[in-house]
């Protein structure tokens, strides 16, 4: 398949806009100023593209409602807040390729009729930040930032925002309450961001890998687009492959293919013997079969999800304790405190895993986790609550001899 | 109007009302916990969630809006499950002290865990061991008992506009805390006490005098003298089993003694000397070109918001001390000469509706008798707990007045503890200061009820004075700004820290039903109708002050007993 996420970053300073507009960049843009905004949300819509930051919801859509709210101003933000354990797939492109990234936020803010983009930027991603600066300096010299963007009468700019180390405010109204100065703590939805976002005004809010779909989709068409990979949710996939696996690395591959294409064909095979995967970092549920096709659905109706596709490789010399154990070390550290269901359940759930895996854990412990994992996913208010025991619960499900090893004696 | 399915019956409410209340049409009340009526929605807690058709979540009943069609369930299995987790996680967090707890009767956490079923709490782990807040000389708070609904914060920010409380931290090391954890005596905190009102555990309260005035009233060598503000008759009885609304005036004064109190005298005889005091004073300002705009200062609340928020503004405060702080003087001096009893031995106390009071007896400038003029302050709620020590039958207690001496009241007097009462009370003394001739209609009825804002133009004989009130301090800001703009018409302005008054004061049975602090209020206007004066400069024992003590309003001793200065304080 022809690279369209990760076209041209092996060239030497990929990042920099020479080498860009080399390989063709800022042409859709050229293309979309002749368009009407309306037309560029249809040929997103017809590509079938959905968020790739993990909640997969039609990206042509989230720009339609936006568009047609009468509030004004609108904001485009792109999440890159990047954090989930496992996950490295945005930094690929923030640090190797930041222009297709703005140019495709300038695309998106010109379709839902915004004159402001946001980057809101994980703030331990120093280098990136600096090549986005730069690459937004040098996008602003050549015309495709500021007044009057090409000759046109379409005005844009993009201001980054950096994040200051909590991963919840990659929730979208986690992020827009962290850009508004607040305490990182998510907004109950509805009202959506569409029609109620940064500073409460509509705004679209997009995960990197998804816009960065869009030059693609405007220069060759939404059609095309929508042959590529899986038909359920076409396009490409950046798979972020870590853990226990030979080759571990971010992969530009369709959308659709299976676990074992990847772990065995890309990733080199596991190292050892194979004992489950994440197929979408540690808010998902653990899998065990190789041929889930790894599409939104494929993954969905194995009983996991794809988030964003942060696939993590475990063998058999890893105790599935200390896995679920390590997921909630993590949620409770992040959990913002708000909502009783996470900031409780979390650290109650982290304290029960701590006992089990120095071999303590009590055997009726494990149904209090899972009516715990079932009660969070219903009354938590942010998908970090929602998710946090998802692993934890496969892992019992899966795995429960392991548990039961370890109650004590 | 959107039609909606509650439980399988059909509801219309207005679009924009949310499930829970919704819920109430078909005879339902969604248990809750962070949310309170008053405040907005937070969504924090997840005690009121629902089951939505079609929804793969439970959602908050208390923030999501109705939808046409929606089909709700308010207690199906999942709801109920999910409900006693949440509260079995808060307990497990929580201390169980519940014996001790000052909120042991009235606990909200206490009261949902027997209600929803928790029958044990599953989780154990550890707990949280945070130091207490006692900086302050008014409020003390115990994080370890907070459960982070967060009610206290939005009381602070949105009601009173203060904002000295916050969540820091994150996940399970989530607090309230103030700024950079100084403590609410080293903050902008007003000592309004609204946070205990809305709290629904027992993480804040009052620092309590009670055995302090135990010790007093067990003293042989003590005299101990008390007065009591004019909302406590109002709002008394509730803690004692009786009906909201009963005046108890009578029982009050009666329990009073029965406690051992050597002399129980009345703040309301102060607040009538107030207004003689505080009339004078706004007359001298009309007629001399004083600064007007002039503000009421028997709030300490208020006085200590403006002086961190509105230090420009002190010029325009009255100079006169609140009804408690004249009070305090008086007694060890006045009235230690009329009864021939050695000041020193006079342990001066007083009941409040008001945590701030506890703030203001302990003002550095508050000792202008030489000692300190008022020992001990006691709210409402700690009264009436020595009540209950005593084991005294309140509610079959013989109606008995205050002594004569400092506590005769009039009516203007008594008002004073409800929103508009202060000023109602001015204008019927001011009348006459200006005129001579007595204002013939007494109720002022503009100035009365619980708007947030209320403004009057009163005709003083072809003199247009023109006034406003406001009560919270969120309230109290929108005319301040106004002063502070140069743009205020106002010639004087009534201010309460609390919404609707000091019957709806920090030290008041717990409660933030504003529709409860107006029938309280209601309480204080009948008596005012009732009693046989009702014009601050017709009570005889106030004429008797002036005659054989102060002389006249102003005056030297008034100026060096009565009236105090306020002082610039820093924001944090």
């Amino acid at each position: 398949m022809e690279k369209i996420l990760t076209k041209n970053i092996d060239k030497p300073n990929s990042q920099d806009i020479k080498v860009y507009l080399d390989g063709g960049g800022y042409k859709a843009l050229e293309g979309v100023l002749t368009l009407k905004p309306e037309e560029v949300i249809d040929e997103v819509k017809k590509s079938r593209l959905v968020g790739r930051g993990g909640a997969a919801f039609p990206t042509g859509l989230k720009w339609e409602f936006t568009r047609r709210e009468k509030d004004e101003p609108k904001f485009i933000v792109c999440n890159a807040d990047e954090g989930e354990p496992g996950t490295f797939k945005d930094r690929v492109i923030l640090s190797n390729n930041p222009h297709l990234l703005l140019e495709s936020i300038i695309i998106g803010g010109y379709a839902i009729g915004a004159s402001q983009g946001f980057i809101y930027i994980r703030g331990e991603y120093f280098e990136e930040i600096k090549r986005l600066n730069k690459a937004i300096e040098q996008a602003r010299a050549k015309g495709y930032l500021g007044e009057n963007i090409l000759g046109s009468s379409f005005s844009f700019d993009i201001q980054l925002y950096q994040g200051a180390g909590s991963y919840v405010c990659g929730e979208e109204t986690t992020l827009f309450e962290s850009m508004e100065g607040k305490r990182g703590q998510s907004r109950e939805r509805p009202p959506f961001p569409a029609q109620f976002g940064f500073m409460g005004k509509p705004t679209v809010i997009n995960n990197v890998e998804t816009l960065c779909n869009v030059p693609a989709i405007i220069t060759n068409g939404g059609d095309w687009y929508s042959r590529i990979g899986s038909p359920d949710s076409p396009g490409p996939k950046l798979y972020c492959l870590s853990g226990q696996v030979n080759k571990p690395g971010v992969y530009e591959l369709p959308m659709g293919i299976t676990l074992r294409e990847l772990v065995e064909n890309h990733g080199g095979g596991v190292k050892g013997e194979l004992k489950a995967v994440l197929p979408g970092g540690v808010s998902s549920s653990l899998l065990t079969d190789l041929n889930v096709k790894l599409d939104y659905k494929g993954v969905r109706e194995a009983g996991s999800m794809l988030g964003s596709a942060a696939v993590i490789v475990i063998n058999k010399d890893t105790s599935i304790v200390d896995v679920a154990k390590n997921t909630m070390e993590f949620f409770a550290h992040e959990s913002c405190g708000l909502c009783t269901p996470c900031r409780e359940g979390t650290r109650r759930a982290k304290e029960i895993l701590t006992r089990f895996a120095n071999g303590g854990g009590r055997v009726e412990e494990l149904a209090l986790l899972l009516e715990l994992g079932e009660v969070m996913f219903d009354a938590a208010r942010c998908g970090l609550g929602q998710a946090a025991m998802n692993t934890t619960t496969s892992a019992i499900k899966l795995f429960r001899d392991e548990f039961e090893q370890k109650v004590r004696k | 109007m959107v039609t909606l399915t509650i439980n399988d019956e059909k509801v219309a409410v207005p679009e924009g009302t949310t499930i829970m209340d919704a819920a109430k049409e078909a005879h339902i009340d969604i248990p809750h916990l962070c949310y309170l009526e008053g405040l907005e929605s937070y969504g924090a807690c997840r005690v009121c969630v629902v089951e939505v058709e079609g929804e793969g979540r439970l959602v908050p009943s208390c923030m999501r809006p109705v939808r046409e069609g929606m089909k709700v369930h308010t207690h199906s299995a999942r709801v109920r499950r999910a409900r006693r987790m949440i509260i079995e996680l808060l307990l497990a967090n929580h201390p169980s002290d519940c014996f001790t707890c000052e909120r042991n009767q009235i606990c909200e956490l206490l009261k949902l865990a027997f209600e929803l079923g928790v029958k044990e709490v599953r989780f154990d782990g550890e707990k949280p061991s945070y130091e207490l807040d006692e900086t302050s000389p008014a409020i003390t708070r115990d994080p370890n008992k907070c459960i982070l609904c967060g009610r206290c914060v939005r009381v602070c920010h949105e009601v009173q506009t203060v904002s000295v409380i916050g969540f820091v931290n994150r996940g399970s090391e989530t607090m309230v805390s103030t700024f950079m954890g100084n403590g609410l005596g080293n903050v902008e905190c007003t000592n309004c006490g609204q946070c205990i009102h809305v709290c629904p555990v027992g993480a804040i309260k009052e620092r309590s005098a009670v055995d302090e005035v135990w010790a007093a009233l067990a003293d042989p060598e003590k005299h101990v003298v008390v007065q009591e503000a004019p909302a406590i008759r109002a709002v008394l009885g509730e803690d004692l089993g009786l009906p909201a609304g009963t005046l108890v005036a009578g029982r009050m004064h009666a329990a009073l003694r029965r406690l051992g109190f050597d002399a129980v005298f009345d703040t309301n005889f102060t607040a009538d000397l107030t207004i003689m005091e505080e009339g004078s004073e706004l007359v001298k300002r009309i007629t001399e070109g004083g600064v007007l705009p002039q503000i009421t200062s028997c709030s300490p609340g208020w006085i200590k918001f403006a002086e961190h928020f509105y230090p420009d503004l002190l010029p325009n405060v009255s100079t006169c001390k609140s009804p408690q702080q004249m009070f305090g003087p008086l007694a060890k001096t006045y009235y230690s000469q009329k009864a021939g009893v050695d000041p020193r031995k006079i342990v001066s106390v007083s009941i409040m509706p008001c945590t701030a009071k506890k703030f203001e007896a302990q003002r550095h400038e508050m000792t202008d008798s030489g000692f300190r003029d008022v020992d001990y302050v006691l709210t409402t709620r700690e009264l009436a707990r020595m009540i209950k020590e005593a084991g005294i039958d309140f509610a079959g207690l013989p109606d008995e007045p205050a002594g004569e001496l400092m506590g005769l009241y009039s009516g203007a007097g008594t008002i004073f503890g409800a929103t508009g009462g202060v000023m109602e009370a001015a204008l019927r003394t001011a009348y006459k200061l200006v005129t001579g001739k007595e204002l013939e209609k007494l109720d002022i009825e503009p100035v009365r009820g619980l708007d947030g804002l209320k403004t009057a133009t009163v005709d003083v004989d072809g003199l247009e004075v023109k006034v406003a009130v406001a009560h919270g301090l969120g309230n109290a800001r929108e005319v301040l700004d106004e002063v502070r703009a140069g743009k205020s018409p106002y010639h004087f302005i009534e201010i309460m820290a609390c919404p609707g008054g000091c019957v709806g004061g920090g030290g008041q049975p717990i409660s933030f039903d504003l529709a409860l602090r107006g029938v309280r209020g209601q309480v204080l206007y009948n008596e005012d109708k009732a009693l046989p004066y009702r014009r601050s400069h017709d009570n005889p024992s106030i004429k008797k002050v002036y005659e054989d003590y102060l002389k006249e309003p102003l005056g030297e001793k008034s100026h060096h007993l009565l009236h105090t200065k306020y002082t610039e304080r820093e924001r944090v």
